[in-house]
């Protein structure tokens, strides 16, 4: 048997949540094998996710910041159900539904759905943007081809485009309108989660703020629920009740936003904050800049996953790997400095 | 102080058939030695075709600089032969790139690509210009430098291999750095490593760069002039700590605006509506206007000019 580590369970000063959990996610790991040869031997194994685990509560953004290759969006995959855990549970609605398969993780899927990072590869550019945003009430519902039209409409204009652009082909539109059409997509099925990975890191700062704000409005008149995976530490905390920080395949702090951004605990957090531009901040800032590389997660190193990078290293983290610990209420940190 | 580079009303457009993509559409811009201008603007503001203009290395046949002015160091390089020209890339001006796994050649290894310029521009032989590679490589931090230059592309980080390219772009002591978005596909703690590596080449080698970015908050952290770009045009252009106390024209403004803050908690972001004009027609008045809260009838008659609103503070808008 495995071990089950509980999830944490924090009610947020600020946030707007209800307090019913939604989704939870318990000690959560993807370990992809790294196969050699001619008979494709498994020699090792990437360590993408770790060990995570988290709680989304009803109408609660939940931001995840983290690196390239920290495994943010392996999480987001594997809570979408697009890559299967290695081990771990997912309990979305009171249903686990770690290994649901077929119609039952089809009707599943109609109250979790993604918003992709690029909105030139997310939309196929040969369907007519009706076609795309009808394919989940095609295949999910008994609607009629009239009531699907109508339904296709409703949406356009939820995010802000025009009925009769649905007679258009993704390539006539901006990458800002295209994501707003991939938000439509999302919310053809009125899910209850949307998992939004990178979704506005490809957009110019203008527009990155027009989708930004709708996707808070979507938020609060359709009651749902997100996961904003993001490298920017500032669209994460404009959009975040709470929000967990991700480094090499480990959340190592999660607690809510107001408390992470003026009281971050995790070293690696503040270097992060510390380290990233800020317009109102020029002229005075003290820098922590991080030597060195993330390690690779095919090899990363004993104790904590930070200690190679860590300006406050100890001899106890090369050693034993810290586990989260609540050291304020609702503030959760793995560190060995806060124990 | 005399400028190093200044930039006359150059003009920068792509001709195909009777369509015409105004990228670069009169744009003035000065650089003085050792200074760090950044050119700052969203996609399809012509930021980088300006770059590619200064480097000459605009996509032939369609792109062609149309008019305009381009003198450093005493000449027009405009008017330069492509073998002159030649000449100039990689010695006195460099240029790193946005993707450094695109721009380094995945089959040369690591030195190699680093001698090349060397031998090119210094004639020196082989084993002297190796030595010279490993210095530059160890000036730049990369660790392990000896075993490095044996290496491929590939084999190194993102952080390392934008490194390498500034360790390239270095080798020849150049007067002018033009970094195009050096830093956009960095994770936040390596940009913070190389944004201050290139502060410290400006500091050590006295070399002037042009650093072109999207990023307001790289702006904030590097310039000490700051070009703002909409259009093909430049719209503002002040010293930097003016830029951000400032700001006068609705556009920078918005762009500032927009930018969700590490330290205040906004509900709503301010968002600049509507989307950047069509430059193959681009409207006969101000070419913000139709994204411009202040819009007023005047604007939409004819084009504002860059004035100078305050001393070293150029605007273009009719109503500043």
């Amino acid at each position: 048997m495995e071990k089950v580590v509980s999830a944490p369970q924090v009610s947020s000063g600020d946030s707007k949540s209800t307090g019913n959990v939604l989704l939870q996610v318990v000690d959560l790991k993807k370990h992809f094998p790294i196969t050699s040869g001619l008979l494709r031997r498994t020699v090792g194994h990437v360590r993408a996710v770790d060990g995570v685990s988290f709680t989304v509560q009803e109408k609660e953004t939940l931001g995840i910041v983290g690196e390239s290759g920290c495994g943010k969006s392996t999480v987001a995959r594997m809570v979408m159900r697009l890559v299967e855990p290695t081990s771990g549970r997912i309990i979305f609605d009171g249903q686990d539904i770690t290994r649901l398969r077929g119609r039952e993780l089809r009707r599943i899927r109609s109250n979790l759905q993604m918003i992709f990072q690029d909105p030139y590869s997310s939309l196929n550019p040969r369907m007519a943007v009706q076609s795309i945003i009808a394919e989940p009430l095609v295949v999910n519902t008994q609607m009629t081809g009239k009531q699907v039209v109508e339904r296709v409409c409703e949406l356009l204009e939820t995010v802000g485009l025009h009925a009769d652009d649905r007679l258009r082909y993704p390539h006539e539109f901006s990458g800002g309108q295209r994501q707003r059409i991939g938000i439509a997509r999302a919310l053809a099925l009125n899910p209850k989660l949307i998992v939004a990975d990178e979704a506005v890191s490809a957009l110019d700062v203008s527009i990155q703020a027009q989708i930004l704000n709708l996707m808070a409005d979507l938020r609060n008149e359709f009651n749902l629920s997100y996961i904003f995976i993001s490298h920017n530490l500032a669209v994460v905390r404009h959009i975040s009740d709470r929000v967990g920080v991700m480094y090499l395949g480990n959340l190592v702090e999660l607690t809510s936003k107001r408390e992470l951004y003026t009281n971050p605990l995790h070293p690696y957090t503040v270097a992060l904050l510390s380290a990233a531009p800020e317009p109102k901040r020029r002229g005075r800032r003290e820098r922590i800049i991080l030597q060195g590389d993330v390690p690779s997660p095919s090899n990363p190193p004993a104790g904590c996953p930070f200690h190679t990078r860590c300006p406050r290293v100890m001899d106890e983290c090369r050693i034993q790997r810290p586990e989260m610990r609540e050291v304020r209420p609702g503030h959760f940190v793995a560190c060995h400095l806060h124990a | 102080m005399e400028p190093l580079l200044a930039i006359e009303d150059l003009r920068t457009y792509f001709i195909n058939k009777d369509v015409q993509v105004r990228a670069v559409d009169g744009i003035d811009l000065t650089v003085y030695p050792r200074q760090i201008v950044c050119i700052v603007g969203e996609s399809g503001c012509g930021k980088s075709m300006t770059s590619l203009s200064i480097m000459r290395l605009v996509p032939k046949p369609r792109g062609q600089i149309v008019s305009g002015k381009i003198k450093f160091a005493g000449k027009d390089l405009v008017q330069l032969t492509e073998q002159q020209m030649s000449d100039i890339r990689g010695n006195e001006i460099s240029m790193i790139f946005q993707e450094p796994m695109t721009a380094l050649n995945p089959v040369l290894r690591v030195g190699e690509q680093i001698t090349e310029v060397l031998i090119r521009h210094r004639k020196i032989g082989k084993r002297e210009a190796m030595k010279r590679a490993v210095e530059m490589l160890r000036v730049v931090g990369v660790p392990r430098a000896d075993e490095i230059v044996s290496e491929y592309p590939h084999q190194l980080s993102g952080g390392m291999r934008q490194r390498v390219m500034i360790a390239m772009a270095m080798v020849c002591d150049p007067k002018l750095l033009i970094a195009d978005e050096p830093t956009t596909a960095l994770d936040v703690t390596v940009q913070a490593q190389v944004l201050e590596l290139m502060k410290r080449m400006r500091d050590d080698f006295g070399t002037a760069i042009i650093l072109i970015t999207h990023d307001l908050g790289v702006v904030a952290e590097m310039a000490d002039h700051v070009v703002v770009m909409y259009a093909g045009q430049v719209v503002e252009s002040v010293g930097a700590d003016e830029l951000f106390a400032h700001p006068l024209h609705p556009y920078t403004k918005g762009l500032m605006a927009s930018i969700p803050s590490l330290d205040d908690e906004a509900e709503k972001l301010y968002s600049i509506p509507g989307t950047v004009p069509d430059a193959r027609e681009f409207p006969v008045g101000c070419r913000f206007a139709d994204r411009c809260p202040l819009v007023q009838t005047s604007c939409r008659e004819r084009p504002p000019e860059l004035r100078e609103i305050r001393p070293g503070h150029l605007v273009r808008c009719g109503l500043v």
